[in-house]
Formats: C-alpha cells, structure tokens, sequence
C-alpha cells in the first residue's frame, strides 16, 4: 500500500492523528502546543470525521487546570478524550492526571515538551515538564522526528486502550513541533487496524451513567488506601509488553518497526549514548557517521520512558558495550543525577544484582545535559560525548553545548566537525516577519517535498519582537531522510532578504565554500558588490561563492504586491538552486499561489504570478572579483556609551551570538538590570513623525498614545539651548502653568520609532494653509536618522526633565511632561497596549513595583535581549517582576502584603525609636499623607532624614529598621496582564485578590483575545467576531468583567479607552492609585489581532466606544460613603449602530465572508446586546444612593 | 388604467423602476419594493473597485504579522472558502430573480476592461434580465481630452454587449461636451438604453474640522429638470429605452418624465426618504392623475410633450432659459 507523503510540522502529525482518534478534545492554548488545538478545531470545523464516522466535539477552556478537569469528566463518562499542552500547563494538569491514572484511564496527553520556567520564562523545549509528571501514572513515550509523532500518536492511543494506562505522548517544543518535514502519512485504515472496538468498548462500558451506577473517587482511610493503590501493579507491569505489542501491530500494517529502546550505531559499539527526543535523531546521524568511519558507537532511543522497562534496555544495549553517558534535556537541581541517568544506572545495578547483566562486566555510566531550552545540540557535541566516554575517567554530571566557567561541568567538542552531506541541499533565509519568507520557505518544502523524490525539512528561528522581527529559516532538500534536528551552520545557499541585515549579521559565516549568497538590494546591480560590508565580500571571495542580486522591493511594488516579497524570493531560490528544472518549478510555484490564495480572490493569485514572472527577469548574477575593495566595515551593534554589562552580554545576543556566552555572563537567581532598550537601536520605522513647532498646540495627545515612546516632551529654560544642535528645534512654552519664557520642544527619538503613525492619528491641530498637515508629519526616516540622533541625544541628557512635584499630573498634557519609565518595548508597532503601561509608568513609575502576567505585556516587558522598563534621573522606576500565567493577582498580591507588614514593622520600629529620631522626624513618617506628588518627595525627604539618624543609633531595631525603611515612601503596586489571564485564567485569583480589600491596583489590558499565543477566543472576545476556537464567530456575549467587580462595592472599576477619551484615561489611572483598596482598570487595547489597521486604532477604540460596545465609566466606592452614586458613566448612549464599529475589523468582517448569514444573525444579536447592557448601566446610574 | 410600457424589451405593468441604491441590499426590501407595484427594480452597484479593495484587504489582514512570532504564527482560524469575489453580489441577483416575479437590473460599475467582462458575464448567469452601466468616472486629470474619455465609454460598452445577451443599458452623467452626439453613438455602439442621468456624490467642506466631508446628497424634485429636458430632447432622435433618474419625487414628477418621452421614471431619493411602500403611493396617484384627465394609457401619455411634439420646440433649448428669466422679471415687477 503506498501511502499519500506529506510535508508538514510535528503539531500537526499530533493532531491529525489525534483527531481522528478522539471523540471529544479540550484544551487550552499555551506556546508551542497551541496549534495542536488549533488544528482540531479547524478539522472539526471542516467537518473532518474520525475513524469511527463523526466528528469530535473541540472545546476550549479557560486554563489548563480546566482542560484536565474537563478531560478526566469526559474520560469518566467513557468518551475518547485527549488534549494538548506543555510546560505549565502541563503542570496545571498533574492533579487530575493523578486521577485519570489511579483510576486506570485510557486516554493520550499529546506534549510539546517545553521548559518549566525556573529563573527565567522559556517558550522553547527540554524535558522538565514532562519529567514532572514521572509520579503521576501516567506512561510516557517519547517521539524523535515528525514521522515518529505520528505514529507513535496512535501507538499510544493503542497502547492505551489496551493497557488502560494513561499516556503523554511527548515531542520536543519547537524542534519537533514546529520542525516541517515531508512523512509518510497514516491512512483511515492504518488507524481502524490499530485500535480495537473491543477496547474502546470497554472504555465506554467502564464510563459512570445512573442505567449501572458505581462510585469513584471515594475517601479511603489509613486501613485501606495502600492495599488500594497497589492494586494497579499488574497494570504497570504488561504495559510496557503491551507498547511493544502495538508497534510490533504497527510495524504489520504500516511497516516501520519501533521498540521500547531502539539502537543505531556499530554492532560492537562499546561506548553507547542513551538518550530520548530530537536529540536521538542527532545522535543516530553522528553514531551511523563515526560507525561508519570505523568507531565503536552506538546510540540507544529511549521511546518509552514510563513504565520503563529494565529488560528491554538490556536486550537493546550491545553486549559489548562498555562505557555509557545518559543524556537527559532536563535539570535536577540538587538530585544524585537527572531522570533517565538514574533510571539507566539502576536498571543496570538491578541486573546485575539479579546475576542477569548481560555483558561480560559492568559498564561504566555517566549522566549529562544538554540542549535546555531547545540550546542547540549538534552531531559534534556527539561526538564531545563520546570522546569524553574514551577517557578513563569521563566526566559525570556533565553539561554539553555551553561553557560552564563557574562549575566546570561542561565537557568540550570540535565545533567544526559535521556530518551533513554533500548531496543536501542546505538553505538558510534571513527575512523580516512582515517580508512573507517563512511562508514562502514553508511553501517551497511542500513543493519540494510533495513534487519530487527528495526528503525536504524545515525549521524557522524567530526573535522575540513583535515588530521589525527577524526570521532565519533553515531548510534542507535532500535524497534520504534527515536525522539533522539541528540548525544549519554550513549552507551553501544563503539568502538575505533585507539589505538592512547586511548591518547586523554577518551570515556568510555559515557559509560552505561555493555556496550561493542571494542577496536582496535596493542598490543598482552594478554597484551591488560595492554595497557589501568588507566582511562580506572577503567570504564571498575567500570561499569561492557565486553572487546574485534582485531588488525584490522595487519588483514587489509594480507587481502591487506592496512588501510581501515572499513569491519573488522564493521564485529566486527555486531559479537558482537548481533543485528542481526552472520551468517546473516555476510551475509548481503558480500552482501552490493558486492553493494559498485562490479563496482570498482571483485578484490576489494574479498579482502573485506577475511577481512571480518579473522575478525572473530581475535576477541578476553579479560576478565576485579577486579583491575586496570595500573600506565600510559592518557598524557596530551597540553605542560605546553603552555599560559594561550591555557590551558584553547583552550585545552578544543582539548579535545572534548568544550561545558563546559563558555561565558566568549571568546572574545566578534571574535578575536583570533594566534600561536596556535603549542601546538596542532598531531602526525598523521606515517613516517617522516630523514636528511642525508653528502648528503645534503643546497638548500631549501624540505623547500619550505612543506605544514605544518615541515621542517625547519637555518644557525647559531657554538657557539650556546654548548648545543646542543646529535642527534641534523649539517653541514657547504655551500655557500659564509654566515660567514666562520657558521653551517646549517635541523630539522623536527617530532610531526607536516603528513609524506606526498612531501620534499622527491623535494630533488635534491641522496646518492653516495645508490642512492635511498636523502639528507631526511623518516623513522617510534615512535622511532623518542622523540629524535626529544627535537631536534626540540633546534632549535626553541636555534638557533637563520637569520637577514632578509642580508638574499637573492630572492633565493628558502634564501627565506628559513626566519621563515615560517604559520604552522603545518590543511591542507590535501602533499597539494599542503600550499606551497605558507607559502612561502609568509616567505617573507611578518612580515608586511601582510590576506584578505581569505572562502574555504580550511580558513579552514585550521582559523578553531578552533587551528590556524596556527603565529608570528616571534619580535611579528609581519600575521593579518588575513574572511569576505565571494564572497566579498574576495573588503575586502581586503578595507584594502587598509584604509592603502591609513591612510598612507596619517600620512604623513600630520607629515608634520605638522615637526618643531617638526625634518627635517631629517620627510625627512626619507616621502620619504623612503623600497623597500627591510633593507629599510623596517630601516623605522621601524624611526617610532620607531618617537613614542618617539610623547611622549613628547602635542597635538591632536600628539596622531592622534601615533595611526596610524605604517602605514608608508610599509604593505602588500594579498588576498588569491581558484579558486572558482576567477574564480567563487568573479570574479566580483576580476576584480573591480583589475581594481581599488590600491597595493594588490591577491593569486589564483587554485586546479582547489572546494576541500573545496568536488570536484564540477568551472571554473577553465579543459576540460575532471571530477567533481561534470561535471560526464561526463567537456566539456568546462578552464577559463584563467591570460589572462583576462594581457588585462588590468596595472596589474601585473604571473602564477606559485612550481613543475614547484619554483626559478620562488619565483620572481614571490616578483615581484608581489614590484609592485605599482594590482598583481595577479595564483598558480597551487595540490590536494586530483584532485585523484592524494598527494606525487607526484609536478611532476604531472611539467607534468601539460610540457603538455601546464599550462604554466607559468610573465606579468609585469613595462616592458611596459621601452618598452619591459610585458609578458614573464616561461615554454616551451608543450612537452609531454596532456593526459601523465592528464591519471596519477583519475579525468582524471576515464572517460576512465566510460564513454571510451566520454574521447576519450574530450582528443583530450583537446590537441587541449592546442596547440592553447600556440600559442596565444606565439604570445603575438612575440609582439612588444615600439617605 | 393601462400603465404598461416597454424598456429595453423588458415589457413592464408600469413605468415605476427603483434605481440603484442602498434599498435594493435586502432582500425583504426588494419584495417589499415589488409588492408595492415596482415593475423591476434595479440592483445597487457591483464596483469592480470594491471587489478588489476587499479581496486584497482581507488578504492583508488574514496575513500581517504571520509568521513573525514563535509564539503567534497566525492571528485566525483558516476558514475554508470566503465570498471574496462578487459572490456575495451574484448570490443577491440569483435570491432576488428566486423570491420575485419582475425583471432584476444588475448594475456594474468596472474599473478594467476584463473587470466589466467578467462580471457582466457573471450577472448575467446569475440571472440579472438586464444590466445597467454605472460608468462612474469623473474626469480630473487635465491631460486626458474628452475624445479619451468618450472611447473608454465606448470600448466598454463594445466589451459588455460581445459577451452578453440580455440587453444593456448605459447610465450616463450630463457631463459631456455634446450628450446628444454621445447618446446616437453609443446607441450605434449597442446600447440598448439610457439611464439619465447618474448622480455623484458631492463632497462638502468642514470647516470646523478643516476636513472634506463625503456624503450623498438625496434629489429633489427640483433636480428633475434636467434629466427631464434631455429626455424631452432625445426621445425622438434616439431608438434606445430611456429611464429619467434623479428628481422623480412624486406621481407628477413621474408624469412628466413619461410625457416626456421616457419609458420608465426610476425612484431613489423618495424611497429612501419615505420607504419602499411609498412607491405605491406614487403609483396610485399616477393613475388617478390619468384617469382624471381621460387618457385612455399611460402610452398615450409618452412622449407626448417631447421636444417633437411640444407646441414649442425652442423652449427646450436656449430659448428655454430665456423664457425662465423673462417670467422672474416679470414675477418682480409685478
């Protein structure tokens, strides 16, 4: 039977096989497991079936702790349930995998296997989280390639069923379940062989239903509960026979032969390398290479790891082996060893105290890490391993792929050696996200893949910025399957998308000698070779490369294809590479256009083909001459200016060089310095806003609504512009509120900008004589960038900032003239999030400590390599801080509570030493309000006092209290995350906290979905727009999270919308601060997410607004003690009809596309809604309160 | 009373046609329209322009920032087809032809020569009885002379009549140095009507917020005369159909149209303003008008005050505006 190959990721061999195997599936969605989910609910939306003829039921839940609850529900009523998860999520699902364990569970837990965060978050893959559910039960059986995840996706299942042991089947993030590789694909039939009715049977009998009733989960007591739970011994026992029974059935029907251990390498290999995931693919590629050349080595897969079977490793161990290292993809601090290490050395201790070992004696073993994290790991630390098992004595406890300066644990390698073969085609392709090249590369696999002989794999790199990020895709083309689960570092073809890069990265490191560098360039192709850096012409001519350039921007835009130069790049590749004859390629090209585009519209498909045929005529072969004749080094990435620490370490992983750093680069518990943003200069606006002194009205607004700022006001004595550069420029101050004379300037910071125009968008004030100017213009940034360096650099360290304690914070524009302590953030260019995590660091910045729940603002906020919160003149601004997803109001809670006790400590400790500090000294740090922002520096004042008086008092009490005393300076803390983690994950712990009564403030970022893992519905999506998990448009009206917490009373609630009204943004943060309780502020974020145009999201917030889609209010408690009505209504009755807001988004619209009278019926269902909400908003507000 | 008449071939009970416009978008609204005595109606544009913007802009935004971040490889479900061509409209044609008894008038406004083909075309196996050119094209650049401009008309209409069988009809704006000329050539050309005149949205100036304010303008019945004096004068020396638009408000206005010479009075602004039942109304009045002044048809009514058969031929032309100011003298001295 030949079966269909296909190409595609590792999450989608999960999910195809899944679902067809399921009956129903609830999941939530969390990096890199989420497609996984995506993909079911889109095959169950296409109607796909599974192999018993009906399609599973998708359900999304609102953490992971309720996917596992809603699994273990299904399961216990006999349905076939699964679903999909990874890191903490998977964490959040151990109770109830106790559960579906000790109640003997058939059911398959599908995991992209990703880092636990620890000292630090990471969305890429090792093993801690899977080794954290080794207690549960649960089996756990680990895949290696794409091919293996599918078919060990059924083999579980099987297995499974049959054993009614529960399974994790595992992959590694990202390596795996992102890597796209062409694989055989399982058919209808090849599954229905594998699972038997008579074991699905069961499972449904076993299902609880009042027609045979039976109890479980009962409490057992000291008498019983050990006989109890033993009682599953037999169960543990067969499973592993039974694993190997399915893949004895699969290897019949499908033809590949698995077994619990596998073994590739010499057959008298006597050092031997035990390993389990990608890795093992790696270490088969390197064994059968050094075999080959005659080394004894060997490699054994672990498949399954859970019940592990000590039988089947010494069966699969050759028997002349000799010396062992165990590699393990995860980290036990404190523990003998790591998991399978242990697990191998007391396999082999329980043989041989048995008197079974099979060898002659007693093989040495050792244990190592590697590859944390998804850190590379290459055939040449392979081969490090086993050089190191050579030595008399190798190293044990051992880490691999790093220098570890502090401990010496790490063992070395020869960073040169490879295994990658000549007849390997091997790709890499450095692009911008916005540019299309990883589409276009995921494209040419599938053509590759799926039109000729060759074995094709892809795996994509991206940064972690949301804007201008850059994306490096390695492919590899070649005549036999690939084992290489690593990143290329010896191309020969190298594709530079963006002439910028030629700046930052010097990719013809990577390079093999005669490889083909394609280059995109702007500059004509006879001055192409003198617009390289020296460094890249001197490879290109010491490795003997071939040239070729194309200006893919200027083909892209007469071919109306705007900056996607996706088609023609790939169209270049294809014409040069040779994988395939041009003319079929080209063929194949048009086809899969037509695939892709072909449902947008016709119009789409046909501008792709002509991008396509002028490619080709615009590629140019360039010749490389002899000599380099460049003087134009690559320019440095980092200022000089910049500290020691941002030289070193941080401009290293700027530079794509991060792996070179030493243990010692780093902090030993996760701290980092902040204000690092500020050396990373971008510059990925390609236009940018102007100032026009004569038409500005000095209000503020561009300030306020800048998401990175990059807008940037101060009013200043005229003296300070003695030394101004020459375009810097100035005018009056305007307003009473400053001194006569003073100036104001509005500077850019013209490097940082993204050029997203929402500044433009929010400028009152038009040009007399041209009206379609405003006070800010944009204009091409590359002329600009110079000038405006040097401008910006003045206004900064210059132009003195504003004293705060005179500044009229309550105004858009005085809240303006505060220094944003957030900047030049990562964040989407024109986010609608950034605004008011600025704006309250403008406010609070200097004395607020940040509670961030994981999601954008974390990305955005702490993601390495560089950071935005930062400090102001003084040295102070946010401290900040990412527990999890679901705990982000308790954590920040928890800061409260230390601030309470602390503040409480402090202050008896000052009343005890009150003889001492004096009466009026205490009277001051007792009783001062610093209910403003004199109040506040005048407390500071006194602690200041304080700490020299501490100084010269010799006692106990004296140092206690000098360790704390900075808390009596009034601190304020924010809890800050998405509408996922409000009104989904974190609600539980959001509504405790916020019925606690304490003083923090919560700050919703509400985008309305989840923007961070990629547009899945929460409960904050509103009803009839679509998202992942609502494809036909949510039915359900948005949750109104402001009302649940207005019933409470004591709270403090406001909801707000920059776009709306920003002066009510403005009293809405600071009422919220100055509220001695629980504030919470519900902020309207515009987003990429939502399909809008990013420029114009605060129009799109004022139509959300003016709709009654989002009405604005404030609801304050302090009302309800003087009598009044707490709520006031911010926003008026909805005045335009609710799809006049919502038919401008794509979320929105796109239904009408698809699916017409489904989004008739929901926006009428929608303005119903709204209309109803408003009245019962209104009737709170009619009231009465008081007497 | 007999208020048949014929346009285009398309024999019709009565004259009263609504004209391309918002009404047309539901389908309620079409059968209302009928069941108010329309006697066709004709659909709301199809801009070819429109088809583009939104093919390419769901496109857009289906794909920006996709493929950037590991964490967020795309921001939508992949749905499995959308209406993102004309579907939507044809869709429209072939419900309003399915729930309706009386001709359905498509209406297309090109940009490409391929575009009108392609969606006349389209219209047409929808169902649609006849098509309506909305050449929607107001002329700007300077550098473009009016012979240019009068070949675009014309090579479009050529495009539409060779790929189509059902008959077509032109709706024209005022705006052309001899209308009378471009009429018979475009009728050489295969023309099958005139729709005169089309109305273009008349943008005003906000001068608080120094800002171009688009919006429509509705008629009024005082806006009749003009379409109304081109008719007068063209219904004798043209074959084709013609329909008088804009500022047909009530039954006289409707009246006047067909004594003028056209075949049939199509209804906009009035519908919109006062809902699709009014047409009845209008209806009503029409034959109660008719039947008071003793005409036996509505055909004995048509044509009957066109520039041929008005006792005075002259006051269609310059004569006409002469006369005007002569009566406002008069009017003032007195």
């Amino acid at each position: 039977m030949t079966r269909k190959m296909v190409t595609l990721d590792g999450n989608e061999a999960a999910a195809y096989v899944a679902h067809k195997i399921n009956e129903v599936i609830a999941i939530y969605p969390i990096t890199p497991s989420s497609p996984m989910g995506e993909w079911s609910d889109a095959f169950s939306a296409a109607g796909q079936k599974n192999i018993w003829g009906t399609i599973p039921q998708v359900t999304e839940m609102q953490s992971e702790g309720g996917a596992a609850g809603a699994v273990h529900g299904a399961l216990q009523t006999g349905a076939l349930t699964t679903t999909f998860t990874a890191s903490q999520g998977l964490l959040l699902m151990i109770p109830n995998m106790y559960k579906i364990a000790g109640e003997l569970t058939p059911t398959v837990f599908h995991v992209s296997a990703r880092t636990v965060a620890t000292h630090a978050l990471s969305i890429f893959g090792d093993h801690s989280d899977v080794m954290a559910t080794r207690q549960t039960g649960f089996a756990l059986l680990a895949s290696a390639s794409i091919q293996e995840i599918m078919d060990f996706a059924v083999i579980a299942q099987a297995a499974s069923l049959k054993s009614r042991i529960p399974f994790v089947h595992f992959f590694d993030g990202f390596r795996s379940s992102h890597e796209v590789q062409k694989v055989e694909q399982l058919e209808m039939d090849d599954l229905r062989a594998m699972i038997e009715d008579d074991d699905v049977f069961a499972h449904r009998m076993r299902g609880l239903s009042p027609d045979h009733p039976v109890l479980r989960g009962t409490a057992q007591n000291p008498d019983v509960f050990f006989q109890a739970r033993e009682t599953v011994n037999p169960y543990y026992d067969r499973a592993p026979g039974i694993v190997q029974e399915m893949m004895n059935r699969f290897a019949k029907t499908v033809g590949r032969q698995y077994n619990l251990f596998d073994y590739v390498g010499a057959d008298d290999a006597d050092r031997i390398i035990v390993l389990m995931g990608s890795g093992a693919e790696t270490a088969h590629e390197a064994a059968q290479y050094l075999a080959e050349t005659g080394e004894s080595v060997g490699v054994v897969k672990a498949r399954l790891y859970r019940p592990f079977s000590i039988d089947a490793l010494m069966e699969t161990l050759p028997k002349s082996v000799k010396s062992i290292a165990v590699l393990d993809r995860t980290k036990e601090p404190g523990s003998v060893g790591e998991p399978l290490y242990l697990d191998v050395v007391n396999a082999l201790n329980e043989t041989r105290a048995a008197g079974n070992l099979p060898f002659k004696e007693m093989p040495a073993v050792v244990g190592g890490r590697y590859g944390l994290s998804s850190k590379e790991f290459t055939p040449a630390m392979i081969k490090g391993v086993f050089d190191e098992l050579k030595k008399k004595t190798p190293k044990n406890h051992f880490t691999v792929g790093i220098e570890d300066d502090k401990t010496q644990t790490h063992i070395g390698y020869d960073p040169d050696f490879t295994t990658e073969s000549d007849d390997v085609v091997r790709g890499l392709f450095y692009g911008l996200g916005s540019d299309g090249t990883v589409g276009a590369n995921k494209n040419s696999i599938k053509i590759i893949g799926e039109e000729t002989d060759n074995y094709a794999q892809g795996y994509f790199v991206y940064d972690s910025k949301k804007a201008g990020s850059v994306t490096v895709s390695h492919l590899r083309f070649g005549p036999r399957p690939i084992h290489s689960t690593y990143l290329i570092n010896k191309a020969n073809f190298i594709a530079c998308h963006q002439q910028i890069f030629l700046e930052r990265f010097n990719m013809l490191e990577n390079a093999v000698e005669g490889a083909t560098f394609l280059l995109n360039t702007q500059a004509e192709k006879d001055h192409a070779w003198d617009s390289l850096p020296k460094e890249f012409q001197k490879e290109l001519i010491d490795k003997k490369m071939k040239f070729y350039v194309i200006d893919a921007y200027d083909v892209a835009k007469k071919t109306g294809m705007g900056v996607r130069i996706n088609t023609i790049m790939q169209t270049c590749f294809f014409a040069i590479s040779g994988v395939l004859p041009r003319d079929e390629a080209i063929r194949y090209i048009k086809d899969a256009i037509k695939k892709t585009y072909g449902k947008k519209g016709e119009q789409i498909v046909q501008k792709n083909y002509k991008a396509v045929d002028q490619a080709l005529a615009n590629l140019h072969e360039i010749e490389v001459p002899e000599k380099v004749t460049s003087d134009q080094s690559m320019p440095a990435i980092i200022s000089k200016e910049a500290p020691d620490y941002v030289q070193t370490v941080v401009a290293k992983i700027m530079k794509n060089k991060g792996d070179d750093l030493p243990v010692s680069a780093f902090s030993e518990d996760g701290t980092f310095p902040t204000a690092t943003t500020q050396w990373e200069k971008r510059n990925v606006g390609l236009e940018i806003p102007v100032w026009d002194p004569d038409v500005c009205i000095q209000c503020g607004k561009c300030s306020m609504v800048c998401p990175h700022a990059t807008i940037r006001q101060k009013v200043y004595d005229p003296r300070f512009l003695k030394e101004a550069p020459e375009t810097f420029k100035s005018a009056d101050a305007r307003g009473k509120d400053f001194p006569e004379g003073y100036k104001f300037t509005l500077q850019v910071a013209a490097e940082d900008c993204t050029g997203c125009g929402l500044c433009i968008e929010a400028c009152p004030a038009k040009n007399k004589e041209e009206p379609g100017k405003k006070a800010i213009n944009m204009a091409p940034q590359p002329p600009l960038r110079e000038q405006e360096r040097e401008n910006y650099k003045f206004f900064l360290e210059k132009i003195p900032e504003l004293d705060r304690t005179k500044v009229k914070i309550q105004t858009v524009k005085g809240s303006q003239m505060l220094r944003p302590l957030f900047e030049y953030s990562g964040a989407c260019s024109g986010c609608g999030e950034t605004p008011y995590v600025k704006l309250v660091t403008q406010l609070f910045g200097d004395r607020m400590i940040i509670a961030n729940a994981t999601g954008c603002s974390s990305i955005y906020g702490g993601n390495l390599p560089t950071t935005p919160y930062c400090v102001d003149e003084n040295g102070r601004g946010p401290a900040w801080s990412n527990s999890l997803f679901e705990d982000n109001a308790e954590f920040g809670l928890g800061f409260r509570l230390t601030l309470d006790k602390q503040i409480e400590f402090a202050s008896e400790l000052v009343q005890a030493l009150s003889s001492q500090l004096g009466d009026e000294l205490v009277a001051g740090l007792l009783q001062s309000e610093q209910e403003n922002e004199a109040g506040i520096n005048e407390q500071r004042q006194r602690v200041k006092a304080l700490k020299e008086k501490l100084k010269n008092i010799k006692t106990i009490e004296a140092r206690q209290l000098e360790s704390i005393s900075d808390v009596l300076v009034k601190k304020s803390v924010w809890i800050i995350g998405g509408d996922g983690w409000a009104y989904d994950i974190g609600f539980g712990g959001l509504d405790h906290v916020m019925a606690s009564g304490r003083n923090v403030n919560v700050l919703v970022l509400d985008t309305e979905v989840y923007s961070n893992t990629g547009g899945q519905m929460s409960k904050a999506t509103p009803l009839g727009a679509v998202a992942k998990f609502a494809a036909a448009g949510k039915p359900l009206p948005k949750k109104d999270l402001g009302m649940i917490f207005m019933t409470y009373g004591n709270i403090y609630v406001s909801r707000v919308a920059m776009g709306y009204n920003d002066m009510q943004v403005v009293r809405a943060m600071l009422e919220a601060e100055s509220y001695d309780g629980p504030s919470i502020v519900i902020a309207y974020s515009h987003c990429i997410a939502q399909g809008i145009n990013m420029s114009q999201g605060l129009e799109q917030q004022k139509l959300a607004v003016q709709s009654g889609h989002y009405p604005l209010f404030r609801f304050d408690p302090r009302k309800t003690d003087e009598g009044k009505n707490p709520l006031k209504l911010d926003s008026k009755a909805p005045s335009i009809p609710y799809q006049d807001y919502a038919y401008n988004e794509t979320r929105f619209k796109m239904l009408t596309k698809s699916k017409p009278e489904r989004a008739k019926m929901l926006i009428e269902k929608a303005q119903n809604e709204v209309q109803s909400r408003w009245h019962l908003y209104q009737a709170w507000v009619d009231m009465e309160y008081g007497e | 009373m007999d208020l048949s008449t014929t346009y285009m071939g398309l024999k019709l009970k009565n004259p009263l046609v609504p004209s391309a416009s918002p009404l047309s978008k539901e389908l309620g609204t079409i059968k209302k329209l009928e069941d108010a005595g329309a006697s066709a109606v004709v659909l709301y544009s199809l801009f070819e322009e429109q088809v583009s913007f939104e093919q390419e802009e769901l496109n857009y935004f289906l794909t920006r920032g996709t493929e950037s971040f590991a964490e967020a490889l795309s921001y939508f479900p992949e749905e499995e087809d959308y209406n993102s061509g004309p579907e939507e409209y044809l869709e429209h044609i072939r419900q309003a032809k399915e729930s309706t008894d009386i001709p359905i008038i498509a209406s297309l406004n090109g940009v490409s020569t391929g575009g009108w083909i392609e969606y006349a075309k389209k219209m047409v196996q929808a169902g649609a009885d006849a098509l309506e050119l909305n050449v929607y094209f107001l002329a700007t650049d300077s550098n473009t002379d009016s012979q240019t401009i009068e070949a675009r008309y014309r090579s479009v209409l050529k495009a539409v009549k060779e790929s189509v069988t059902v008959p077509v009809a032109m709706k024209l704006s005022p705006a052309f140095s001899s209308l009378a000329n471009m009429l018979r050539i475009l009728e050489d050309d295969g023309a099958d009507g005139f729709v005169l005149f089309n109305r273009f949205y008349q943008p005003d100036l906000n001068l608080e917020e120094l800002e171009v304010t688009p919006g429509v303008v509705l008629s009024t019945s005082k806006d009749l005369r003009l379409p109304l004096r081109w008719i007068a004068i063209m219904s004798d020396k043209l074959k084709s159909s013609l329909a008088g638009s804009t500022g047909i408000h009530t039954a006289t206005d409707a009246l006047k149209m067909v004594a003028a010479g056209a075949d049939v009075a199509q209804l906009c602004a009035v519908l919109l303003n006062n809902g699709p039942d009014y047409l009845e109304t209008i209806l009503r009045e029409m034959e109660s008008w008719l039947e008071k002044k003793e005409y036996k048809s509505l055909a004995q009514l048509k044509g009957s005050m066109s520039q041929k058969s008005v006792a005075e031929p002259g006051a269609f032309e310059r004569a006409n505006y002469m006369k005007a100011l002569n009566e406002f003298r008069t009017e003032k001295t007195l």
